[in-house]
């Protein structure tokens, strides 16, 4: 606020008193301008540092297979804030009377311009199937953003594999959109158990090539993402992945086997998703019990116990 | 509006709002969604003498309006707690409460000592409750030998404020209550979680690692009001009341069944500003009832 420019000052000297006056308005609203934007320039930077609790509205809720949905949830207020790929979100369910507790939902991509959160969710539960039923319009409590994302690669140029198995695949569009805005190469390879099952395709071609197994082979190549053709033909530098159990443990063993930097997203059961109430804890490979929701979702292979 | 000041023992509290251990971290975690220095005080979680890496996952099962956990008491014990943890905490404008369990005797009194050298710390809530560890924790809750012996030893060790959690796994609480008072307990907090289970039918499984755990929430909400209201019309030194609370109204409820304090826990992973909210609610409710002060409130049931 303090910088007034020279040329406004030389100016005020030459003007007369009418013109002065408006010119003094002008200064005086420059001012208070400028004032104000550092002041939401500085409310923003400090905001996009907060995870928040924020009612978003329903834009849109797509069926995308019989078990998935699209929730496409916006920020009426403008105050979405920053989210990291890998990040998640823990969302209240409304007159569910067997579900109490928030569902963590992972971020599957953030569109700032219209301050559209997606969210894509498979119903696996009273929690999830209560969500499908939401109407556009509806408010939806949620808490974010929550955890830490995926690492950006610091190589500028860097090879990256995205692997998802399921609903494991809902991280990897934003982390693919963050990769190729960064510079990288992305190359998604992504599982399902059967043609059903294999969704978003046109999402993801937008930000890299796209490679597909099923295990009846009715799509893409025939069998689990570890049997992918892709994986011999192709070197990677860092290996991103989010899905079942088995399967991160498998592609973990296929990145140790050949000195890939891997991260894995973990999906373990949890309540408060803030670190405080260490339900949804992980072992990690010094026999510690790490929280997933705080110090994860996101964990580099190397710590944890999964080497054997 | 309405004086919300009130007493534990020596303690005066700016609020009767404080946090159930084991649901508020050491409170940093929820700075982003209140104002910390808004709460009454805050009761850090669960902290042993030594470190503990708690049970085996899983850890956390829902039930219909409330949830089992079994987390075990995972801490990095108070050394680290003192060290690491309390530099960081203690120049937050609330009153800092710090939870200690233990395994035998002599880890509670060496844990408290080390406690009593934290000068910010004010009380000491003593965990003889909790359901999910093996050795200590409820065992010394559950009968009155028990109560007293532990209480006792904490209370030579400890000469700050002494609050003890009871247990309501037991068959009469009050007999609990009233052997943490003779034994120099200047209030008792009440009540930990209920023991329960949880299977999964089709894995024919416990959803558990410890296959039992502690049920807490809106669900054990009229269990922890029975047993305020009882304790409280039984002993002389003010009674923390907790389990269930929710909202402003279960926390009056509380009040009018004996409570001088309430605890909020579990709602705090719904809403992680639940405790403002209920300091809000109160007020109000006082100013709606032309009430000077929440101690005119207290233990006003009309039966």
């Amino acid at each position: 606020m303090e910088e007034i420019s020279p040329n406004w000052d030389s100016f005020y000297i030459h003007v007369n008193e009418t013109t002065q006056k408006w010119v003094c308005f002008c200064m005086i609203f420059q001012q208070q301008f400028r004032f104000c934007c550092y002041f939401v320039t500085f409310a923003q930077n400090f905001s996009i540092l907060m995870k928040k609790q924020l009612n978003l509205k329903v834009e849109n809720l797509k069926k995308i297979t019989e078990q998935h949905i699209l929730l496409s949830l916006v920020a009426p207020n403008g105050d979405m804030p920053e989210i990291k790929a890998g990040q998640f979100v823990e969302v209240k369910v409304d007159n569910a009377p067997t579900v109490f507790l928030r569902r963590p939902i992972s971020v599957h991509f953030v569109d700032y311009a219209k301050q559209r959160l997606d969210l894509l969710v498979a119903l696996v539960g009273d929690g999830t199937r209560k969500m499908a039923t939401l109407s556009v319009g509806d408010e939806v409590s949620v808490l974010l953003p929550l955890g830490n994302g995926f690492p950006m690669p610091t190589k500028a140029g860097t090879k990256c594999l995205l692997v998802g198995g399921g609903v494991g695949i809902a991280p990897l569009l934003y982390l693919g959109d963050r990769l190729k805005a960064a510079g990288h190469q992305v190359s998604f390879l992504l599982g399902a158990r059967n043609a059903g099952g294999v969704m978003l395709e046109d999402e993801f071609k937008k930000f890299g090539s796209l490679y597909l197994t099923t295990e009846d082979g009715n799509v893409g190549e025939k069998g689990f993402v570890t049997n992918h053709s892709i994986l011999e033909k192709e070197q990677f530098d860092e290996i991103f992945v989010c899905g079942p159990t088995p399967m991160m443990k498998a592609v973990a063993k296929y990145a140790y086997g050949k000195n890939i930097e891997c991260y894995v997203s973990l999906e373990n059961k949890m309540a408060c998703g803030l670190g405080a109430c260490l339900c949804c804890v992980t072992e990690d490979n010094k026999g510690h019990n790490r929280c997933v929701c705080s110090e994860g979702p996101v964990f580099n292979i190397n710590e944890l116990p999964w080497q054997n | 509006m309405a004086k919300l000041e009130t007493k534990i023992g020596g303690l005066t509290l700016k609020n009767p709002v404080l946090t159930a251990s084991g649901t508020f971290g050491y409170g940093t975690e929820f700075s982003e969604f209140i104002d910390l220095s808004r709460l009454g005080g805050y009761i850090i979680k669960g902290t042993t003498l030594n470190p503990r890496e708690g049970n085996p996952y899983p850890r956390m099962a829902e039930t219909p309006s409330g949830m089992l956990n079994c987390v075990g008491l995972q801490n990095k014990g108070v050394h680290y707690l003192k060290d690491h943890i309390y530099p960081n905490i203690k120049d937050i404008d609330s009153c800092l409460i710090v939870n200690l369990s233990g395994s035998t005797v002599e880890d509670y009194a060496e844990a408290a000592e080390i406690i009593g050298t934290m000068d910010k710390v004010q009380a000491i809530e003593l965990n003889i409750s909790c359901p999910n560890v093996k050795q200590g924790g409820m065992a010394f809750g559950t009968t009155t030998q028990g109560v007293e012996q532990v209480v006792s030893a904490v209370r030579k060790a400890y000469n700050k404020t002494l609050i003890v959690k009871l247990s309501p796994n037991v068959t009469s609480i009050t007999d609990m209550a009233l052997a943490a008072e003779a034994a120099g307990a200047d209030s008792v907090s009440l009540i930990n979680t209920l023991m329960g289970m949880a299977i999964d039918a089709e894995r024919r499984k416990p959803l558990l690692s410890m296959v039992t755990g502690g049920l807490s929430g809106p669900c054990v909400k009229p269990v922890a009001l029975r047993c305020v209201w009882q304790v409280a019309k039984a002993v002389k030194i003010p009674v923390v009341g907790l389990g269930g609370i929710m909202n402003a109204t279960d926390a009056i409820e509380f009040f009018l069944a004996g409570a001088t304090a309430i605890e909020i826990g579990t709602a705090n992973f719904i809403d992680p500003e639940t405790t403002v909210k209920v300091v809000d609610g109160i007020n109000e409710y006082l100013d709606r009832h032309n009430f000077k002060s929440i101690t005119e409130i207290i233990g006003q049931l009309e039966v």
